[in-house]
């Protein structure tokens, strides 16, 4: 499949206004201003990136705890996001659901999720949802290496494909669940092996490859949308921080990190591949950084001077209070 | 004439009126029509207990079947309410939500709170309760307290087929997590239910008798057992005011302290187990709020805290019944405050 170059430069923009996020994300835990718990995408944007540019806003996904980089890629204000991650009334649930609770139903995006494997059947059900309205529309459940091995993953894999429905499964192996290492937990070969076990398409991707994700995504998404059912995306990928923000890693190798920024960087495998093959002038790519870099400032400023939920709102929002 | 139908033709009534009613009304669950894949009849069974049964001949692919997979495909029904359908989804026994728990409590019951009031679940989750089936351990449960203590769940726990009817279609018009509990022993009687669409509100307690000596609060079967006892006992001179919970959350809690506040006198029957229940809820909320007003220690009937017994001796004497809530009710009557002061000096 190929990409036109406005279509490039938005892939660039979202990949990039996820690292960004992450990355100023982690600076604030760090010094205090974040409160709860946090876990960064960074390392992981191709993922987000090459599946979503394949959808509308009329499409469903479910996310993880790890939930940030998706709702970007969603198209999820980014505003609204820093000042829910801060805990702020202006925060697109106005401070009450946090990192792991950012949600925004109206651009199909049903929520970052604090249960690992609690997305697969929520987006089982939109993909029903969607099948039944008949308007082509599909659902994404995004699921980590932890949530692959969730009953709930294998149930929503078969229920999915029992009432074929057009749900896409991207499991994004980074390596670890929390501590624990993938090729220990997973008992299979591969996720793909195990999906095709249950009777869906299923691929292996390398995650730090957009276009690779954006090709395998782009088949999946047509398949469900012409009525083919089910796919799972096997994405091999890494994340940059912990498990959590604050954790010492210390399961991991020496340098492991270090390397990974230097050799598998998706974002820069991007930005090379498209300056090199002349799709994009890097100064086009180092003016949307730029733009980027005043976007997350300004959301971090607004956040930040934002005002706390009032104490009437902690009786808002559910319908019996005693 | 008034027409009668039994309590299962209620609930099978109030999801065929509004299937017809609303195209975004569908039904999930295991073996809802029954038979799929298989070469005998579609349709087969209708629900485990025949409640859904006709549903899949008239409204053909909105009555779907499921794998036994219930984390799936209650799940799925409430993704599927937050994108535009308003699903009732059978979880056979209320036994099984240790199954599927997540998916209810963490996921439907949090989604509006959490996200700010911008996400609607209008999911119905029916499911049976209720022991002397014989059904033993796994089969039996009344757990309507766990569901209860949930924020942004919705509970009900009708006692009659009017009731059944006139909850479920509010259930199903609500756009928010309604637990919909139907105790199996119930499924047989017979009451009145008009034809024509109908909703009763959800925390509005009915009083199904007035009295003005005690007061028995209950629920699900335990109502029509409560009131085969006021009939002994009002041939004994004791008058009780029964009323029915008919939902546990929201909880009608005016109409409790109002009677209360005219018998000074409680009975709670609540064939659950003891502990963390509707009956020590509701004995703490009474205790709390109409100290005052009574004059008597509040008496719980309830299951004694085990697990529901197999063999039928046993069972029924697990059970609350008619028998032991009179035996409460006279000790509650006859208690006389001056007389227990003068015991303990």
């Amino acid at each position: 499949m190929t990409l036109a170059k406005d279509d490039l430069l938005a892939a660039y923009r979202v990949m990039k206004t996820i690292r960004e996020f992450e990355e100023r994300v982690h600076v604030e835990f760090a010094a205090g201003e974040i409160p709860g718990f946090v876990h960064l995408y960074a390392g992981e944007e191709a993922c987000a990136a090459g599946v979503c540019t394949h959808l509308s806003k009329e499409d469903y996904i479910a996310s993880t705890h790890r939930g940030h980089g998706h709702c970007i890629a969603k198209g999820v204000d980014v505003h609204g996001m820093m000042a829910e991650l801060f805990g702020r009334r202006t925060g697109l649930c106005g401070g009450k659901g946090g990192s792991m609770h950012v949600a925004d139903l109206e651009l199909g995006m049903m929520g970052a999720n604090g249960i690992v494997g609690g997305g697969p059947p929520l987006v089982t059900g939109a993909a029903l949802s969607a099948k039944r309205a008949g308007h082509g529309n599909v659902a994404v459940a995004f699921v980590g290496d932890g949530g692959s091995n969730q009953g709930t993953t294998f149930e929503s894999l078969n229920l999915a494909k029992v009432w074929n429905l057009p749900a896409i499964f991207v499991v994004e192996d980074n390596g670890y669940a929390e501590a624990t290492s993938s090729k220990w937990s997973i008992g299979a070969e591969s996720n793909a092996e195990r999906a095709r076990g249950f009777g869906l398409h299923a691929v292996r991707v390398d995650g730090h490859d957009f276009f690779a994700v954006y090709d395998a995504a782009g088949e999946a998404v047509q398949r469900a949308r012409d009525g083919g059912g089910p796919s799972l995306l096997d994405c091999q990928l890494n994340r940059y921080y912990g498990h959590f923000e604050g954790d010492a890693q210390t399961y991991r190798g020496p340098d492991e990190v270090k390397k990974l920024r230097a050799d598998q960087d998706c974002v820069a495998r991007f930005s090379k591949r498209v300056t090199e093959s002349g799709d994009v002038a890097e100064s086009k790519l180092a003016a949307i950084d730029q733009e980027v870099l005043e976007l997350i400032e300004d959301a971090v400023a607004a956040a930040k001077s934002a005002p706390k939920p009032e104490a009437g709102d902690l009786l808002t929002d559910v319908y019996v209070s005693y | 004439m008034p027409r009668t139908l039994s309590f299962q033709q209620a609930i099978n009534e109030a999801l065929d009126q509004e299937m017809a009613r609303d195209e975004s009304v569908i039904v999930i669950g295991e073996d809802v029509a029954g038979g799929q894949g298989a070469e005998g009849e579609t349709d087969a069974w209708g629900g485990v207990l025949g409640v859904t049964k006709g549903l899949y001949a008239k409204y053909d692919d909105r009555v779907m079947d499921t794998p036994i997979s219930e984390s799936a495909f209650i799940g799925a029904a409430i993704g599927a309410a937050t994108s535009g359908l308003r699903p009732v989804v059978e979880l056979m026994f209320n036994d099984f939500m240790g199954v599927c728990f997540d998916q209810i409590f963490n996921q439907a019951a949090k989604f509006r709170y959490m996200f700010g009031g911008k996400a609607e679940t209008p999911v119905v989750i029916r499911t049976m309760i209720g022991s002397g089936f014989r059904a033993a351990a796994q089969h039996s449960q009344s757990l309507y307290s766990i569901f209860t203590h949930i924020p942004g769940l919705k509970c009900v726990v009708p006692s009659t087929p009017y009731d059944a009817k006139g909850l479920l279609i509010e259930a199903i018009r609500d756009n928010d997590p309604v637990i919909f509990f139907e105790h199996k022993k119930l499924y047989p009687l017979e009451g009145e239910v008009p034809q024509e669409l109908y909703t009763i509100p959800f925390g509005e307690a009915e009083v199904v008798r007035e009295g003005q000596d005690v007061t028995i609060i209950t629920l699900a079967e335990m109502v029509h057992e409560s009131l085969k006892a006021v009939e002994a006992l009002a041939q004994e001179g004791v008058e009780c005011e029964v009323i029915d919970l008919r939902t546990t959350s929201p909880l009608d809690e005016e109409t409790l302290l109002d009677s209360v506040a005219s018998t000074g006198r409680v009975v709670v029957v609540d064939e659950a187990n003891p502990r963390c229940s509707i009956a020590t809820d509701i004995s703490a909320l009474l205790a709390q709020n109409a100290f005052g007003a009574l004059k008597a220690p509040i008496k719980m009937v309830t299951a004694p805290h085990t697990p529901v017994p197999f063999a039928d001796n046993l069972e029924d004497l697990y059970k609350p019944n008619a028998e032991k809530i009179a035996s409460a009710v006279r000790e509650v009557s006859e208690y006389q405050a001056w007389k227990a002061t003068a015991s303990t000096s």
